[in-house]
């Protein structure tokens, strides 16, 4: 039963150091957190270390029983995640400090955050998936309600909540329905059995019932229209470093999951439900880039912004060929190291515990800081889709696979969206250099902060110009022998 | 060494980003555009200008993924050489007139050290993604240029730039991606030279390069970004906006549309030919009613990228149904030689403007009047270059004009005689600019206070005079480098046109 559990050691150590973290810091005065802080961010790297050193190359394996999933699929993307909540961390303490708080819940709530996102995404089994799933959003709740003493942050816990449950419970549904039809909660086995034993014409509405179920509640958790309500009133009222920390790790997770139960799962009856990934993508690229545009409120902005890309990574999937899906995760990453790195910007120019949240905040930034100017408009022109930034390619394959399907119309709405899309990042980028500063005060950061910052850029500009690295990952990630 | 020629000039711009404290940036980005400008020179020791194929390639696998292949593929023929050598050239010319810029100084140098860098790269790309990467990637520090160096309305004008341009091109992308399948799996233009689409498809994709390039050259009715860019634009901004990126409609027009959509054009060649004639009209009117000088000059602009594309258009007629075999080599060496010179003129025409805003702070025209009685050799410079804008005989914007007009004969004397009028149009426009802006007698208190041109100024003028006059006087060099390619390009067109044996009209 508990053979090969070493290939779980990251899980393992995580768990055994966000448990060590949580106690630590009931010992930690005041001045003294900077250890719980220091402690996380040597468990985010150690874990990541961890990921890197056991890379699955070969073929998928399972583990303890079929409850873990040894994999290129997973490994990418934990590593990805651990290095972005590496950098959210420090993000995070340099948001906490603006507000001269010092909580150590942050730094326990994001490792078991991540470590609800590493089970999810390491397992076929769907119990396995919605337990981390449970775990990872539990955490961000109680994470967005972390500023006690504000409204918008109470109302967007509250929210994100009530809303996080539903979803949760309509995937839940759909799972279940599934586990009637198929008598299997292993996703491997559930595809057996729907490919060859099951008769889908007889079964037709329920395994559709469990489709809509479980689309709905994937949908949700991503922010696709038509169940993105939440997605700017949580964005914009969680704090900012919660804000990046549910822009990214859940998204990165959602999509894997996304790529186990319909692609691994449900990959044989195609049919049923690529064409609902297609409809509802288009409409997220569309309401997403045409409501961002008549927001003045950065993080709601970047919510609708958010919505747009998602979308994208829908019609990837949506096309079911190799590339698409590849594509759909390589956009994936590239989203969401852009965005905590927008957000990280925001961070910087919050001070005294106000957080600066709206474009104007933005205003006269290549005054004030050239250097994180430089980095902002990276970012933004990135998102925009402009090469030779990676946003660009991100476009570029989504759309590739697109046409390849033989959807032009389709590529076209996705382009025109992206020239109206421009136009919001354009407003953003217009505000730190060509309008002058409203607000002179020196920015203040820390050589990590700066550091971090810096790499959350340049990132951009090195998989613009080497984007091959990033691509033969994701292929790779998807290669049918990698993935059982 | 093409690669050389991109990245010298991005990596100085990167180096003076970083040392933008010191006081000798301005010197460190000179000096790069210099070098990149001798290194482009040397080209053409290694350029062979009888061989009409691309020359000193560099290729190397770049992006193989996810059914996407980007080769980073450069290589130089007869056609890009010239604009390369123009693009080196101006860039000089736009550094030097930003030596006074004291907001940010360090960042402008560097944004027109970027520009110099993707500009090259747009002309030697061999790979039409590689090609579109450096297409797009322009848009960037022209963005910034406009925005933080420009006049009062420069948010408006440099977003409506930027939103028009990528509007365009985004259809070019859409049509690069399906144009790659068909040619299975590869965006190399080789490769999409060889593999001809269907006409159906052709027509669609003609009409998405026409919007794309016609956006970015550009073309009336598509042309309206151009004046506010070009108004709100500092005087580097507007010179390399009009000497430069106007010219990469053109480039890709003849790499892209000529070669690869014969079908296409022989059928609808008329619509770009009429739209050609009603920018060198019509605009040459509307030039004629504007009160601000850099407007005047915009619409100039477009007017005679108007030849410009009324030349590269009508190839496809004359090969088919005119049936001479020299008037398409014609129509296509009047194209180029406009575009060059047409890169001397604005420039220059530019920089004469700047010259006046940098002393009066207006570019209204009738602020100005009797400036030759304060500065007699910019006034000289000034009608020089006003005469040259005219097309007058013996400058460089003669020559081009002069071969399109000779080319459309063919097509019917109407039309020869319609584009020809832009002879009298241009007289007209230019020649009454000059007459309220340096002749006369001083009317404004302020011209009264101006002083003449300083040596900056006067070797930048003089600079760009040498070249109208050379390349007026003597263009067969320049003719010389580029036949062999476009004859090439001409027989490449021939053979597809005649093979398909689909003679419309």
């Amino acid at each position: 039963m508990l053979n090969g559990i070493g290939n779980a050691l990251p899980e393992i150590f995580l768990l055994i150091a966000a448990l060590t973290v949580l106690l630590a810091d009931l010992f930690l005065r005041k001045h003294s957190r900077i250890l719980a802080y220091m402690m996380t961010q040597a468990a985010l790297l150690a874990g990541a270390f961890l990921v890197y050193g056991n890379f699955a190359e070969g073929t998928a394996r399972q583990l303890m029983g079929d409850m873990y999933l040894h994999d290129y699929l997973s490994g990418l993307i934990k590593l990805v995640a651990l290095l972005l909540s590496c950098m959210i961390v420090v993000y995070g303490r340099k948001y906490w400090s603006n507000h001269h708080e010092t909580p150590g819940e942050f730094y326990v709530l994001v490792l078991f955050t991540v470590l609800g996102m590493m089970l999810m995404v390491s397992t076929t089994h769907m119990v396995m998936m919605y337990l981390g799933l449970e775990l990872m959003s539990l955490s961000l709740y109680a994470l967005t309600s972390l500023l006690r003493d504000d409204g918008r942050a109470t109302e967007a816990a509250m929210k994100y909540f009530i809303l996080g449950a539903i979803s949760s419970g309509l995937l839940l549904y759909g799972m279940s329905i599934l586990y009637g039809l198929t008598g299997s909660l292993e996703v491997l086995t559930m595809a057996e059995v729907v490919g060859h034993e099951l008769d889908i014409q007889a079964y037709l509405v329920p395994l559709l019932l469990a489709l809509v179920f479980l689309l709905s509640g994937l949908s949700f958790k991503l922010g696709i229209v038509p169940f993105h309500m939440w997605m700017p009133d949580v964005y914009q009222g969680s704090p900012t470093a919660v804000t990046a920390l549910i822009s990214s790790i859940p998204k990165l997770a959602t999509v894997v999951v996304v790529v186990r139960l319909l692609i691994e799962g449900l990959g044989t009856i195609t049919a049923e439900w690529a064409q609902v990934l297609m409809v509802l993508g288009i409409l997220s690229v569309i309401l997403g880039n045409l409501v961002a545009l008549v927001q003045m409120n950065f993080k709601r902005m970047l919510a609708y912004s958010a919505i747009g890309h998602m979308g994208f990574v829908f019609l990837g999937f949506s096309t079911q060929t190799a590339d698409g899906n590849s594509a759909a995760i390589f956009y994936t990453i590239v989203y969401t190291v852009m965005s905590v790195g927008s957000f990280g910007v925001l961070i910087l120019l919050g001070h005294m515990g106000i957080d600066a949240e709206t474009l104007h905040d933005l205003k006269g930034l290549n005054k004030r800081s050239p250097w994180f100017a430089l980095v902002m408009l990276l970012i933004m022109f990135s998102m925009a889709g402009i090469p030779p930034l990676a946003g660009f390619y991100s476009k570029l394959l989504v759309i590739g696979a697109v046409l390849q399907t033989g959807f032009v119309s389709l590529a076209i709405v996705m382009v025109l969206m992206s020239v109206i899309g421009a136009f919001y990042y354009l407003r953003a980028i217009k505000m730190m250099y060509f309008d002058e500063p409203q607000d002179t005060t020196p920015l203040k950061f820390d050589v990590e902060f700066g550091v971090t910052l810096t790499l959350n850029g340049a990132w951009v500009v090195v998989i613009g110009l080497f984007p091959q690295l990033l691509m033969t990952a994701c292929v790779k990630a998807l290669d049918a022998k990698h993935l059982l | 060494m093409l690669s050389i020629l991109i990245w010298l000039p991005i990596i100085a711009g990167i180096a003076v980003l970083l040392l933008n404290k010191y006081s000798c940036v301005k010197w460190l980005g000179l000096g790069a555009a210099v070098v990149t400008f001798i290194l482009s020179l040397l080209l053409l020791l290694f350029f062979n200008s009888a061989d009409p194929t691309m020359q000193l390639i560099e290729r190397t696998s770049w992006i193989d993924a996810v059914g996407i292949r980007v080769d980073y593929f450069l290589g130089i023929d007869g056609i890009a050489l010239p604009l390369l050598l123009l693009n080196t050239f101006i860039t000089l010319f736009a550094l030097g007139s930003g030596w006074t810029i004291t907001k940010e100084p360090a960042q402008f140098f560097a944004a027109f050290l970027f520009m110099e860098g993707i500009v090259n790269g747009v002309f030697v790309a061999q790979d039409a993604m590689l090609f579109y990467i450096f297409f797009e990637a322009m848009l960037i520090p022209l963005f910034l240029v406009i925005g933080v160096w420009g006049g009062p309305n420069r948010v408006y004008a440099t977003i409506k730039f930027f939103l028009y341009t990528f509007l365009g091109s985004v259809f070019f992308f859409i049509s690069l991606i399906f144009l790659y399948q068909h040619a299975n799996g590869s965006f190399a233009f080789q490769d999409l030279y060889q593999h001809q689409v269907t006409k159906d498809a052709q027509v669609l994709i003609f009409f998405a390069f026409l919007l794309a390039f016609g956006i970015k050259i550009p073309m009336w009715p598509v042309h309206t970004w151009l004046p506010d860019a070009h108004v709100e634009a500092p005087t580097a901004g507007s010179v390399i906006l009009a000497a430069i990126t106007l010219k990469v409609g053109g480039y890709a027009i003849l790499r892209f549309v000529l070669p690869l959509l014969s079908e296409a054009v022989v059928s609808y060649y008329w619509i770009p030919m009429v739209m050609s004639l009603i920018a060198i009209l019509y605009v040459g009117f509307v030039a004629l009613v504007q009160t601000d000088m850099k407007k005047l000059i915009a619409y100039s602009s477009i007017a005679h990228m108007g030849f410009v594309t009324l030349g590269l258009f009508m190839v496809h007629w004359l090969i088919n149904s005119a049936n001479d075999t020299f008037l398409p080599l014609v129509a296509l060496q009047g194209a180029m030689i406009q575009m060059v010179s047409h890169g001397f003129i604005s420039a220059a025409m530019f920089l004469c403007i700047g010259v006046l805003y940098d002393r009066m702070h207006t570019r209204e025209i009738k602020a100005y009047g009797g400036v030759i009685n304060r500065m007699p050799w910019f006034a000289m410079f000034f009608v020089f270059f006003a005469m040259a804008n005219s097309a007058l005989p013996g400058t460089s914007g003669f020559v081009g004009e002069f071969l399109v007009v000779t080319s459309t004969l063919a097509w019917g004397m109407s039309v020869a005689l319609a584009a020809s009028l832009t002879l009298v149009i241009g007289a007209a426009y230019n020649l009454w600019l000059v007459k309220r802006v340096v002749f006369g007698d001083i009317s404004n208190a302020e011209v009264d206070k101006i002083h003449d041109i300083n040596t900056r100024e006067w070797l930048m003028l003089g600079g760009l005079a040498i070249a109208v006059l050379v390349l007026g006087l003597w263009p067969a060099p320049l003719v010389d480098l580029m036949n062999a390619s476009l004859n090439e390009l001409v027989q490449s067109i021939r053979f597809t046109v005649e093979v398909k044996g689909q003679g419309v009209l």
